[in-house]
């Protein structure tokens, strides 16, 4: 398996122009600024774009909007992790000549919903099982697991608020951040957050608060891929990718066989690792999928960063830095950098954010991130799940 | 009934028993006879090395335990109108003969919720056609 490691590159990544409120971008716009973007940020032409791979949108449509007529499509749309699958993807349909530019596109109307699609039918499982049971989306369900966590291994609110306040921390370091310093204003909520902020904050679905769960966002992403050789030729540094991994574990949350471990997460993960030669003690720098402060914490302990149950304290440990102020575990100066883009939590959260987090990884190991720049990140993760822990992909990228 | 605001579920041909027997205040599962019931069901037994065709619908006792859960503050239908307000629990059953089911748990205060709490079913006539399978503490 390990043949796919260094063969293929990210030649460019970039958002839209803006995130956060843009009702004036349908879902098929953002998709295209995104790929209008990518493409600058890697000096490539649309016209050089031989493959697509596209979530929340049928290949077709996009390609159709783009005015192209790629030779390979992936339409694996499997929630917030498609765009990591859609990478190990592209590794594959460039090894094999399918194609030899990729372009991985991400839109979504997430906040002002302007073509954005319905939910599924009333005869489908979901419709049948769990919708009758006044299921509200994500605060609803991705929160179910929770509780048997606390319950089996003593992890506490005040554990997973840390992980909140982190990441608040980043966001306060990034101009594009919609809840960082520098986009919103302290009285409309914006900037520095404490663990007790996040308990005092509004109650959405116990066990979450407010400040427990993702922004909601309009925007999209993408990125492009190249063959290893081709790579060599661009303006920026390639970001290889050294490993990859995909699984599907169950679809309703309420089928999950263990409510305390995301296997989706350790079978992506396994593959990962397996592919790249590498395991957690080489990761420099985390970008674990946040859409609720719960999510990443299941990443460490299910990617081997932490022993199952530890999640909690681990990410609850602080230091005083030199000014008093506090450090964060995850946190910027803290040991175990993760979701260094001010995560979905306080930067943006589409609904599919896995390509917001493969992005800042591929900015990361570039060297490109200004006041949030991690000193020395070689080996960059990026992972999550699509659905409530119900699919995952996991990327192992590198800059050498 | 008829102003039901809640989601209801369709049935599809191979879940119709479940939904009738519900009807009938009967909780069935499909049941292989080698791996026993499971849930959702599916007109095979989805344990994969058994993938048997040869179903049946047993009744299952209607007891079980609270798997794990969470309380919705969400005005979310029918949790939505000053008779019956959030927050609601929203819980992951687990039954006794083994499968685990959404469901709803009907408790004076959500709050009293503890995982591994034993329950029983309720059966709620939403409508005069549809009946939720809801659960309340022993």
């Amino acid at each position: 398996m390990d043949q796919i490691r260094h063969k293929v590159a990210i030649v460019g990544a970039a958002e839209t122009d803006d995130l956060g409120q843009l009702p004036h971008m349908s879902r098929l716009s953002l998709h295209a600024q995104a790929a209008k973007n990518a493409l600058d940020d890697a000096g490539m032409s649309l016209a050089d774009v031989d493959g697509l791979l596209c979530a929340g949108a049928i290949p077709n449509e996009v390609a159709e909007y783009l005015g192209i007529q790629p030779r390979y499509i992936d339409g694996t749309s499997v929630g917030g992790c498609s765009f990591m699958i859609h990478v190990r993807h592209a590794v594959a349909a460039i090894m094999a000549g399918y194609c030899d530019v990729a372009l991985v596109t991400h839109g979504e109307s997430g906040r002002s919903g302007v073509d954005a699609p319905h939910g599924g039918s009333a005869s489908s499982p979901g419709g049948q099982y769990e919708a009758p049971f006044a299921i509200g989306g994500a605060p609803t369900t991705f929160s179910i697991p929770v509780l048997r966590h606390f319950h089996e291994y003593g992890t506490t609110k005040e554990h997973l608020a840390h992980i909140a306040a982190a990441t608040r921390s980043w966001a306060n370091l990034n101009p594009m951040a919609m809840m960082g310093s520098h986009r919103r204003a302290p009285e409309r909520g914006g900037g520095p957050i404490t663990p007790q902020d996040v308990l005092n904050s509004r109650m959405i679905c116990y066990p979450f608060n407010l400040l427990d769960c993702c922004v909601v966002a309009d925007g999209g992403g993408a990125l492009v891929l190249v063959s290893e050789e081709r790579a060599k030729d661009f303006a920026k540094d390639p970001v290889y990718v050294l490993g990859a991994g995909e699984a599907a574990a169950h679809w309703m949350v309420s089928q999950m066989r263990d409510h305390t471990t995301a296997d989706g997460y350790r079978i992506a993960g396994e593959a990962a690792y397996k592919s790249a030669g590498l395991g957690p003690q080489d990761i420099d720098h985390c970008m674990f999928y946040d859409a609720f402060t719960f999510t990443p914490l299941m990443a460490a302990e299910d990617l081997g960063f932490v022993p199952k149950g530890e999640g909690g304290p681990f990410f609850a440990e602080t230091k005083t830095g030199p000014d008093g102020e506090v450090i964060y575990k995850s946190g910027p100066g803290g040991d175990f950098p993760m979701n260094t883009n001010g995560g979905g939590l306080s930067y943006c959260h589409t609904g599919m954010y896995g390509m917001f987090a493969i992005i800042e990884s591929v900015r990361q190991l570039r060297g490109e991130c200004g006041d949030r720049q991690v000193p020395n990140v070689n080996v960059s993760m990026a992972h999550g799940p699509g659905g409530m822990f119900a699919s995952a992909g996991t990327l192992i990228l590198a800059n050498a | 009934m008829a102003d039901y605001a809640g989601r209801l579920p369709v049935a599809t041909p191979e879940s119709q028993p479940y939904w009738d027997g519900l009807k009938e205040h009967k909780l069935m599962l499909p049941t292989c006879d080698d791996c026993g019931p499971h849930f959702y069901p599916r007109p095979f037994c989805p344990t994969p090395d058994c993938f048997s065709w040869d179903i049946k619908w047993t009744q299952a006792s209607g007891k079980g335990k609270v798997h794990t859960f969470v309380i919705s503050h969400q005005p979310i239908p029918p949790y939505n109108s000053e008779d019956n307000p959030p927050p609601y629990v929203i819980a992951v059953i687990e039954l006794e003969e083994g499968p685990r089911l959404m469901s709803n748990l009907i408790i004076d205060d959500p709050y009293t919720t503890t995982v591994d709490m034993d329950v029983e079913i309720v059966f709620d006539d939403v409508t005069d056609e549809v009946t939720l399978p809801k659960f309340k503490p022993v």
